[in-house]
């Protein structure tokens, strides 16, 4: 499962050339904003059928906070 | 279980009325950079928008479509027994608007008028009153109005709403008729999520003050409102309509006992276009089958389903046709149907 969130994770990001680390603040991609947070939630949900609202969102910080947070709700 | 059955009953003809000014979004550009507008405006997929001029309300819209609709179709104003006015957008906190289109659109004392305050779920809403009272023996035609000036409500200072709404009015004739067959709804609320889509002040709860019309920097982006503008959390809403709405629209067809390939189109409520293409793939449905007019019009709010059907389905509706209705959003609260349409009237889209 870990491999297929880091893919989710990239394509929502547009980072497929690049290294995703599970202690990287995905909030310092260049890629980041609240657009590429529409994509993170389309790809959450397709890839993973789970939804995490803003609440829970504004406290995870790394990779890592974001996949137990997805892993939680499988 | 809020699910509703009619039968013999449903939307004779339809029209809408659009303000003629254009908004070209990639220029909207008077409070943010241009690249960050193309970035907005790509990923939303709304290119331009409608917005009223000052002296024009919602109802202004639905009353231009209404006459539209009433000449196209040769309508009997006497026969029209019940106006239903959707809006959050209306003339006066009182009286009601849709009395005052009674009045205006030259039908008799007779006729039943009231509104109904309700947003994106606000026209399959409406359509569920209106089937609910053509039931009756009593009531021959009823006008169902619906109409936003939605580009009021939100600040221009705002980017995660700035770019995203518009106005129009729609007007439908809703009527008995054994060529309808059954039809289907499915009604929902959550008001625990009533913060999600908001204005805080202007009502009884928060008056408006003259503090509440002081434009503030609202957030760690620099967007600025006032709390009598309109706000949204987009992140939530989006995870709200992933969780509720595919659900409703199952609940719907297996009441209805049909299969999600026999309606002949699918019109949702257009919110953008990235969360209704994403809708639309999650839901396995045929491009072809789900018209969009969000890319011209933008969110119109309850006047999105209508807008859509008459500027997207002109000419499609011949013959029988079953249509799929879902809208969602303020509130929050959402409602799908499943109904059918026998040579619908479509009327050419007012410009006013």
């Amino acid at each position: 499962m870990e491999e297929k969130f880091i893919d989710a994770l990239k394509e929502a990001l547009e980072m497929e050339d690049q290294e995703v680390n599970f202690s990287d603040n995905f909030r310092d991609y260049d890629t980041w904003d609240s657009l590429s947070r529409l994509s993170l939630i389309a790809v959450l949900d397709s890839e993973f059928d789970v939804q995490i609202e803003d609440a829970e969102f504004a406290k995870l910080v790394t990779v890592e906070d974001l996949y137990n947070a997805v892993a939680a709700k499988q | 279980m809020a699910l509703l059955e009619f039968k013999n009953i449903g939307i004779k003809g339809i029209a809408a009325a659009v303000p003629k000014t254009v908004i070209n979004n990639y220029e909207y550009t008077r409070y943010f950079p241009a690249e960050d507008v193309k970035d907005i405006v790509d990923k939303v997929g709304i290119y331009e928008r409608r917005f009223a001029d000052e002296d024009t309300c919602a109802s202004d819209l639905c009353y231009h479509a209404a006459e539209k609709l009433i000449e196209d179709m040769q309508i009997d104003r006497s026969e029209i027994d019940l106006l239903v006015f959707v809006s959050q957008t209306a003339d006066y906190r009182m009286p009601a608007t849709s009395i005052i289109l009674q009045d205006r659109l030259g039908l008799g004392k007779n006729t039943i008028a009231f509104d109904v305050n309700l947003g994106c779920s606000g026209f399959v809403y409406g359509l569920s009153i209106v089937y609910n009272f053509v039931q009756q023996q009593g009531i021959r035609k009823a006008l169902l109005l619906d109409g936003e000036t939605r580009s009021r409500v939100y600040s221009p200072k705002d980017r995660k709403t700035a770019f995203l709404f518009g106005d129009g009015g729609i007007a439908a004739l809703i009527e008995k008729d054994e060529a309808f067959g059954k039809s289907w709804f499915s009604l929902n609320s959550d008001g625990s999520r009533s913060s999600l889509i908001k204005m805080d002040a202007g009502g009884y709860r928060n008056p408006s003050t003259p503090e509440t019309l002081k434009e503030k920097v609202v957030d760690e982006h620099g967007n600025i409102r006032t709390d009598e503008h309109g706000y949204m959390n987009g992140a939530d809403v989006f995870n709200f309509v992933l969780a509720e709405v595919p659900k409703d629209i199952k609940k719907t067809f297996a009441y209805a006992e049909a299969d999600m390939s026999r309606p002949d189109f699918f019109v949702f409520h257009q919110a953008n276009s990235y969360m209704n293409e994403y809708l639309q793939k999650k839901l396995k449905l045929d491009a072809e089958k789900v018209p969009a007019s969000v890319g011209k019009f933008g969110n119109t709010s309850s006047v999105s389903i209508p807008l859509t059907i008459v500027s997207e389905l002109q000419g499609r509706l011949q013959g029988e046709k079953e249509l799929f209705l879902c809208g969602f959003g303020v509130g929050m609260s959402w409602a799908s149907a499943l109904i059918k349409t026998n040579n619908c009237h479509v009327s050419d889209i007012v410009e006013i």
